[in-house]
């Protein structure tokens, strides 16, 4: 009896962060359009519905109807895997990412993370990691010249930055001495992470800026160069899932950077899970903003900006860390 | 091992070529090896069309060669035509002039900066040009009736006299524009990332640039002085107090500097122009070339007969050859043309200081990545309607 409720009890904490994790991917294309277009003085989108609510459904419905394109020379089952692998990594990351505390419910202690995992942080890294060979396999199965130079930059930036990304939360690991995200949450509890690791957390959101392909560190689609670089055959649904993928990996990054430095869920007077979107949605701004401020680097500066000065403060930033807390 | 290049074509639909240019490149990884530019695709024949027009016709494809740039592109042609039948031009026709090409050269260079910055990677820069933009073309459209073929220099004058509203329209707008060159200025001339994609990158040095005939700001980046309005002074320029900004380098950054200057030193010819316009006729009175007030058509008998003349029959200039040149914001844009005593051109042809500004461009990104081909592409502000001509 049990097992059934235990499963009863997943299955349903699966359906609604699913539904709720598309429904926010949806409308952080509208909210990401809205914001640029008020950083831009324009007004964005505002003829579907009032203020524009309803565009991201228009855009959904529009993408199913559009014609779905195979190019002649495309090496066709990795063309239409690619798009799967990408949105089935980036959904992936929300499972072990925890929204809220704890929920009494039916005399039933649920737990507001879908899978609490032990090495939740390992996981993560893992998906983040499986949603680039998609933009990898994209751009090369494509058969186009810009897919491929594009794919190759995904490759490579892809390399350069998860090293980076990964030791800048090791000491975190180091401060919280777990990889439970659950756990390094209610290690914050006291004290956000982010006051004994400032400097990690800004390492952290230049190597999430490159990880998300996002301005300034958008290689390898950069719209003005590769004319979109991966996603360039992609049409209709195939291309939305792209599309798709690439906001809801934007909301696990900053749900993570959540987790890791904002103290999650923890705030006081309003309902944990709140607080814990609010913080998302903050990280979130800062993306949009960042984007609609600065150029784009080129190709071979990104490269040199990961290995020659993010990959070595990482490592200075580990030793420090490592070292009080020893001392300590 | 045998190394082969990839081979890439960069458009003639590619987002960053600025319209139809087509750039055949050979990469090795994304080093370019070669670049060899195709142009053509925008061809309309217009210098040969022109043959067949009377010169005064011929004034309406001026506007359509270089497109951000309508009114400089009339002057450049009206001055060459007036060189042949040999017409003086009032001066406050000449102060008109003056005016109305600084506020088309603002408005090419904000384009130009919109588009240049968007190509980086910086897409709000275009939203604030373009605001500012809109304000020129307003001010182009309330006086000249269009915004993009004005159409509004003729030969001997302007097409009609300005009026106080506009005016007050311009001053309104010089007084403001600095403060809005500023705000370009603070989001990207000291932005580490704009300099790191923009310093060093795509240059070309003094001697080859005045090898490969450059003109404009990709040349008065590398430090050479030359302005056609400093070097040989047309419509009164000689009058305004302006500073004609150069680079050192030659690359992009160089560029951006040169021109972000221009705009300033456009607004200060602007403001100094529009305080001093002269009281006067606003076009010349030749009877031979200018048409006649549209009032005395309708009520003098040899006003209907000369607007007539002109009008069907055109003027017969002297057996003679000219060449008349102003400064486009893009460079040199020269006319020359040849007359063999008959009503319409022998030759026209067109400097258009966009085509040998692009033919410099693979030697400045041979060796370079691909993304410096799009920034340095950019930076030298190619408009291919007066390319291809």
């Amino acid at each position: 009896m049990e097992t059934l409720y235990f499963l009863i009890e997943v299955l349903i904490k699966n359906v609604v962060v699913i539904a709720v994790l598309m429904f926010f991917a949806a409308y952080l294309t509208l909210i990401e359009r809205k914001v640029l277009a008020r950083i831009q003085i324009r007004y964005g989108p505002n003829r579907a519905g009032p203020f524009g609510i309803l565009q991201p459904i228009a855009d959904g419905i529009k993408s199913f109807f559009k014609e779905e394109i195979i190019p002649e020379n495309a090496d066709k089952p990795l063309y239409v895997i690619a798009p799967m692998i990408v949105i089935t990594a980036a959904i992936s990351m929300a499972a072990v990412i925890p929204f809220g505390d704890k929920l009494v419910l039916f005399g039933r202690e649920i737990k507001l993370v879908i899978a609490d995992v032990d090495v939740g942080l390992l996981y993560l890294f893992a998906m983040a990691s499986l949603g680039e060979y998609g933009v990898v396999l994209g751009g090369w199965s494509s058969g186009n010249k810009y897919g491929v130079l594009g794919s190759l930059r995904a490759a490579a930036q892809m390399i350069s930055y998860e090293v980076s990304l990964g030791l800048a939360i090791i000491g975190v690991l180091i401060l919280s001495g777990s990889m439970n995200l659950r756990e390094i949450v209610n290690a914050q509890k006291e004290m956000w992470f982010i006051v004994y690791q400032p400097f990690a957390f800004i390492l952290y959101m230049i190597c999430a800026f490159a990880e998300l392909n996002r301005a300034p560190f958008d290689m390898p689609e950069a719209e003005s160069e590769l004319a979109c670089g991966f996603n360039i055959e992609y049409s209709s649904m195939k291309f939305a899932l792209f599309f798709f993928a690439e906001y809801t990996h934007m909301l696990a990054v900053a749900a993570l950077a959540t987790t890791l430095f904002l103290g999650g869920w923890h705030g006081p007077y309003l309902p944990g899970t709140l607080w814990f979107l609010i913080k998302v949605f903050l990280i979130v701004f800062v993306f949009i903003w960042v984007r609609a401020t600065y150029p784009r680097l080129r190709y071979d500066q990104i490269m040199k900006l990961g290995w020659k000065v993010l990959f070595p403060l990482t490592i200075l930033n580990l030793i420090v860390t490592a070292f009080f807390v020893t001392v300590r | 091992m045998e190394t082969t290049f990839m081979a890439i074509n960069m458009g003639p639909q590619h987002p960053a070529t600025h319209g139809v240019l087509r750039l055949l490149l050979e990469l090795d990884g994304e080093t370019i090896v070669k670049a060899t530019p195709h142009i053509g695709y925008l061809h309309r024949g217009v210098e040969k069309l022109a043959e067949t027009k009377t010169y005064h016709q011929a004034l309406v494809f001026t506007d359509r060669l270089d497109y951000t740039n309508g009114l400089s592109n009339n002057l450049a042609y009206c001055l060459a035509v007036e060189k042949l039948a040999d017409v003086e031009v009032p001066r406050r026709a000449q102060y008109i002039r003056v005016v109305l090409c600084e506020l088309q050269r603002i408005a090419a260079h904000l384009l130009w900066l919109g588009t240049h910055a968007l190509d980086i990677g910086a897409m709000t820069v275009l939203f604030y040009a373009f605001r500012e933009r809109e304000k020129v073309l307003d001010i182009i459209e309330y006086i000249t009736g269009a915004r993009l073929t004005p159409s509004f220099i003729r030969i001997g004058g302007v097409a009609r006299d300005i009026d106080s509203n506009f005016v007050k329209k311009v001053k309104e707008f010089v007084k403001e524009f600095p403060s809005r060159v500023d705000e370009y200025e603070t989001l990207l001339t000291e932005n580490i990332i704009w300099k790191k994609r923009t310093v060093g990158v795509g240059a070309i040095s003094k001697e080859e640039a005045i090898s490969y005939g450059v003109t404009g700001p990709v040349l008065r980046a590398c430090g050479v002085y030359y302005d056609v309005r400093k070097a040989h002074p047309y419509s009164s320029y000689e009058d305004f107090d302006f500073v004609v900004p150069l680079g050192k380098n030659g690359d992009v950054y160089d560029r951006y500097l040169v021109r972000m200057q221009e705009l300033r030193q456009s607004n200060r010819i602007i403001s100094q122009a529009i305080e001093g316009i002269p009281e006067g006729p606003y076009k010349s009175n030749d009877p031979r070339v200018v048409l006649p007030e549209k009032d005395d058509v309708q009520t003098d008998i040899a006003s209907l007969i000369r607007q007539f003349k002109i009008a069907t029959g055109g003027f017969r200039p002297e057996k003679a050859e000219v060449y008349a040149s102003v400064e486009a914001p893009k460079g040199e844009l020269g006319f020359y043309i040849v007359s063999d005593g008959s009503e319409k051109p022998f030759r026209f042809r067109i400097r258009p200081p966009s085509f040998l500004n692009l033919s410099a461009l693979p030697r400045m990104i041979e060796g370079q990545l691909v993304a410096d081909v799009i920034a340095t592409i950019g930076s030298i502000d190619i408009v291919l309607g007066e390319i291809d001509r």
